[in-house]
């Protein structure tokens, strides 16, 4: 790869699939650099083929394990996938380990699987911010499955839903008080209930527990008529695999079937468009808003101040200084 | 905070062959983390190939190769031929574990970027890395 190409020289790169173009212009939505966005923008027309798959659960659960199983399981039946991977940044540096992709080495070599680890640098719901821009860009490269493993979470603040066509939740016998552990907002989500490590002898205790809570008034059957399933893996034996990708490929025809697809691409739609105004305001007030912020916060301090009154005057003094 | 726009340093930090002394990688990529740079971890025993496609899928800034097997001389070559065949040529390697002088002298000229042995403080490790990206420029 040559030095400094602009990112919008990529963009014909990326859409021909060639890996060091996707694998820069990845680099180049993590920077958020004003120089991105145009790439991005064509880079966004050529999407819409992809089935972009979440998969969630809290940490430890055998995520990156059950995405390896899922890639093989995809290549076997001829198609290509894209990962994203995300880890969370340490809050102390900003640092981060990035270990997801310790368990997915032997999809390395395999030029239909492309792995990319991404850390959150402090955003919450379990993707980075980037997250779904390097989605537009594996989609757009061609991949025809999408997975994206996110953080390991156990509350309800799940960004992953909103922005995916399928929703895995994964759940694991052995982390604790386990099934009570994970919030009924995350149970909530799933169009599809894994339970991983079925060949542990344990497990048998998790799937039950879990059917009870579903069974306990969870939401279980969506609108369109898709069945959520419950089912049963190993990702050291292989059981249950096939039946998810089943699963996997049943939900997608459902909703397309339904009509459903349309409206989760408008919500997807509609959570960029979110998170785009989000990040833009955020950037903002980072670059042009130190200074008022660190004396409102000097008014709070000495209770001059409470924090709506401060939050009103931030934004006014925002307002008032942006050209129209 | 992070400013918005400062990119993080990206590392991927391999371990290759039948090589199992991982005590040191684990100290090396977690003083790296310390200093606010992402780190990939490949794990144990992967082979060149894996690690170079892997550092290219990654867009990895510096690969960081720990051996200590006395398998420097076969590793570090093949790697950085994977890398120029994958366009991946402006990945810096870094080399670090436990090897004769006479070696590092010979993996420099073949074109690995710095080697850093036992005893390296974390400080000057990190001091290393931000120079290499440094004397790259941006990309
Ligand atoms: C501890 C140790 C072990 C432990 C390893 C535990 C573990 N999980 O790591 C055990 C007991 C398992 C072990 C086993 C063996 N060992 Co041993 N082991 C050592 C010993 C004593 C210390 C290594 C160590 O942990 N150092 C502490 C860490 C922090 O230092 P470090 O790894 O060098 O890392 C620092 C720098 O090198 C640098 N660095 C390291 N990696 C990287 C990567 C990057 C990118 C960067 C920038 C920097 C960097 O930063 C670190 C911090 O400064 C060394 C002797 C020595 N003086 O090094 C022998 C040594 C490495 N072992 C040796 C041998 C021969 C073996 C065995 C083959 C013995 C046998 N016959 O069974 C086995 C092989 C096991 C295997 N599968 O690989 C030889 C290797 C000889 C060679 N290279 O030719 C050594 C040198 C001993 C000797 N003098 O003979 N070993
Ligand atoms: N017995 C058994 N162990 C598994 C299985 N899947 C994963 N594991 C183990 O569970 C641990 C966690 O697996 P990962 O795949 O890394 O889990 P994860 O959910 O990706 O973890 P985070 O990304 O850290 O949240 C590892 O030690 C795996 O070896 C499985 O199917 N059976
Ligand atoms: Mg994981």
């Amino acid at each position: 790869m040559g030095r400094a190409v602009p990112p919008l020289a990529l963009v014909q790169q990326v859409l021909e699939g060639r890996l060091t173009a996707v694998a820069r212009m990845i680099t180049h939505a993590e920077s958020g650099e004003e120089a991105c966005h145009e790439a991005l923008a064509e880079i966004y027309r050529h999407t819409g083929k992809a089935h972009v798959v979440g998969i969630t659960g809290v940490p430890g659960s055998g995520k990156s394990a059950l995405v390896t199983r899922l890639c093989k399981a995809l290549r076997a039946g001829g198609r290509s996938v894209g990962v994203i991977a995300v880890d969370p940044s340490s809050p102390f540096s900003g640092g981060s380990i990035l270990g997801d992709r310790i368990r997915m080495n032997e999809l390395v070599t395999d030029p239909g699987v492309f792995i990319r680890s991404m850390a959150t640098r402090g955003a919450l719901g379990g993707l980075a911010r980037a997250s779904l821009s390097g989605v537009d860009i594996l989609d757009a490269a061609g991949y025809d499955v999408v997975l994206i493993e996110t953080v390991g979470v156990g509350q309800d603040e799940i960004d992953v839903v909103q922005a995916v066509h399928t929703t895995l939740v994964v759940s694991a016998p052995g982390l604790g008080d386990d099934i009570q552990a994970i919030k009924a907002g995350v149970l909530e989500i799933a169009d599809i209930h894994v339970v991983g490590k079925c060949d542990r002898s344990d497990a048998h205790r998790t799937v039950t527990d879990l059917k009870n809570m579903l069974a306990m008034g969870h939401r279980n059957s969506q609108g369109y008529g898709w069945q959520v399933p419950l089912i049963p893996t190993s990702s050291v034996s292989g059981e249950g695999i096939p039946e998810l990708l089943t699963a996997i490929d049943g939900h997608l025809e459902a909703l397309t079937s339904s009509g459903e697809l349309e409206q989760r691409r408008r919500r997807i739609a509609q959570t960029r468009l979110l998170k785009s105004a989000e990040n833009i305001l955020r950037d903002q007030f980072q670059r042009h808003h130190d200074r008022q912020i660190s004396e409102l916060t000097d008014r709070m301090m000495s209770g001059r101040t409470h924090p709506h009154a401060a939050a009103q005057t931030l934004l006014n003094q925002f307002r008032s200084e942006r050209k129209p | 905070m992070q400013a918005p726009n400062t990119q993080p340093i990206r590392v991927m930090i391999a371990k290759v062959g039948l090589d199992g002394h991982d005590r040191g990688v684990k100290i090396v990529a977690r003083c790296l983390r310390d200093a606010g740079m992402d780190v990939i971890y490949t794990g144990l025993h992967r082979t060149p190939e894996e690690v170079a496609l892997a550092a290219v899928q990654e867009d990895v800034d510096i690969l960081g190769i720990s051996i200590l097997s006395g398998a420097q001389m076969t590793v570090f070559p093949r790697v950085l031929e994977l890398l120029r065949g994958q366009h991946g040529s402006d990945i810096a390697v870094v080399g670090g574990g436990v090897m004769p002088d006479e070696d590092v002298v010979e993996l420099k000229r073949m074109g690995v970027s710095e080697v850093l042995l036992q005893d390296t403080p974390p400080q000057a490790i990190v001091e290393s890395m931000r120079r290499l990206v440094r004397e790259r420029g941006p990309r």
